[in-house]
């Protein structure tokens, strides 16, 4: 068979999946290429979107590939797709950037860096699935901790946790910062959910 | 002095008045309030006017108060942080006892440092709400109910262990269909104790591979027995005798022995209820 039927194939596979599909999912279901040619394909299948200016483009979204709408064409969408578009408040915004940023991480340490009682949004964020718990920290009191779900990378449009914009650099202060760059990332270590 | 700030404090939340009448969180918290008043008065955040800002924080309280707002607690902690270093600052050093010779903190250090921590994630957050977000800039094909492809390939890939926040929703949701208007029975028969209720749950799990979440309770009427039967669920999970299981999200939750159980009633006693 030749490439380009190939990329025919893939972009058939990420039209029907209903969440994006990790490069190791689409080597499973299409044996008979190597993985490096898969990648290939997904690659060109990019490109091709790209250049033609489609409606549709193909991104890497929580570590798989999907197939999204440009946003260019929100105006025209949103008046089509029910419901009232995804809105974030900025109390939830806080609360998630600081769990993305610094996970694993429990909800004292939110509470503190916020300076405000942070229980009710966790639980909506919770609720929502952007936000859930790792498990118990191994302290007195064995509080919980919080991390980013896969779904949070879904929404916020981000490859992995590496893609989060990086933090404004605090000025040279007398001591050095709290905050330390989390070189290991949680997420990949946890069973996925799906795939 | 005081003259200048009380001045400028009456202008200082004009708009701050207006804004609360609609939008009730103005202000996220003290230290978004703080970082407020510190761009108002243009000041350097590294050198903060202690009094004038603790001044200001504490009047825009007493408009809170007037408003009839709800003071939160944080907003007081804070007004006592400033407070207190206020008056710090107003003390004289203490003299540097010997063989001690650092210098001595700024008392406003700790809270600039929280200041600009907290401002840091204050940006981040509304770098992340300015993304292209899904289901507002961007959006995917809607998967359409019943055919969730992703949902039936998961099954070959073996079931995915779910978290407790998924298992007490999904409870949730089984106590949301019951009828709640029930009451008025004092009645204590039909009492079942945990004990009982994992006693029951081993024994029909005695005679099949694996149990679905809702046949747990798709018997019971009462509200306090399907809380003791989940209770006794939880407490299976904690001692792992169950594995409690989701193939897909909102899927079935199945539940399964994660050991051969071999004597039931064994098991039940050794569990000890406080």
């Amino acid at each position: 068979m030749s490439s380009s039927s190939l990329n025919a194939i893939i972009e058939g596979l990420l039209f029907v999946s209903d969440g994006p599909m990790t490069l190791d999912r689409l080597t499973e279901l299409l044996p008979d290429y190597e993985r490096a040619s898969v990648r290939l394909a997904v690659q060109e299948l990019r490109d091709d979107y790209e250049l033609r200016n489609a409606g549709i483009h193909l991104v890497e979204v929580a570590g798989g590939w999907q197939l999204r709408t440009v946003p260019e064409l929100m105006p025209y969408l949103s008046r089509m797709v029910k419901g009232r578009p995804a809105r974030f408040s900025q109390s939830a915004l806080e609360t998630l950037a600081i769990v993305a940023y610094r996970q694993p991480v429990t909800r004292q340490e939110i509470e503190y860096l916020r300076g405000v009682d942070t229980g009710a949004v966790l639980k909506t964020l919770l609720e929502k699935h952007l936000v859930k718990i790792l498990g118990k920290k191994d302290i007195p009191g064995r509080p919980i901790i919080y991390g980013t779900s896969k779904e949070f990378l879904e929404v916020f449009n981000l490859k992995d946790l590496k893609g989060l914009p990086t933090l404004r650099e605090i000025q040279s202060l007398d001591e050095t910062p709290v905050f330390e760059v989390q070189e290991e990332l949680p997420l990949q270590a946890l069973p996925p959910r799906e795939e | 002095m005081p003259q200048a700030a009380e001045t400028s404090s009456a202008s200082l939340f004009e708009g701050v008045v207006q804004g609360y009448s609609v939008k009730l969180d103005a202000f996220e918290g003290p230290l978004d309030l703080l970082l407020h008043l510190i761009r108002k008065n243009e000041v350097d955040i590294y050198d903060i006017p202690i009094a004038l800002i603790t001044r200001q924080y504490l009047d825009y309280l007493k408009l809170m108060k007037e408003l009839n707002l709800d003071l939160a607690g944080d907003f007081l902690v804070m007004a006592s942080t400033l407070l207190q270093i206020k008056s710090r600052m107003l003390l004289p050093l203490p003299e540097p006892e010997e063989g001690e010779n650092e210098e001595q903190e700024d008392p406003r250090a700790e809270l600039v440092r929280r200041l600009i921590e907290y401002q840091r994630y204050r940006d981040a957050g509304l770098e992340l709400g300015a993304r292209e977000l899904l289901g507002r800039e961007v959006f995917i094909r809607p998967c359409a109910d019943g055919c969730c492809l992703e949902g039936l390939a998961v099954v070959d890939d073996g079931p995915l262990e779910l978290d407790l926040y998924e298992l007490s929703e999904a409870f949730n949701r089984l106590l949301a269909r019951m009828p709640t208007a029930r009451a008025h029975e004092v009645a204590a028969q039909d009492t079942l104790s945990i004990v009982d209720a994992i006693n029951e749950i081993l024994t029909r799990l005695d005679s099949r591979a694996s149990l679905e979440f809702e046949a747990l309770f798709i018997d019971d009427s009462s509200r306090e027995r399907m809380i003791v039967t989940f209770l006794a669920l939880l407490e299976l999970c904690r001692i792992k005798l169950l594995k409690v299981i989701q193939n897909s999200r909102y899927g079935t939750i199945h539940i399964f022995p994660s050991v051969a159980a071999t004597d039931d009633d064994g098991v039940a006693d050794e569990l000890l209820f406080p």
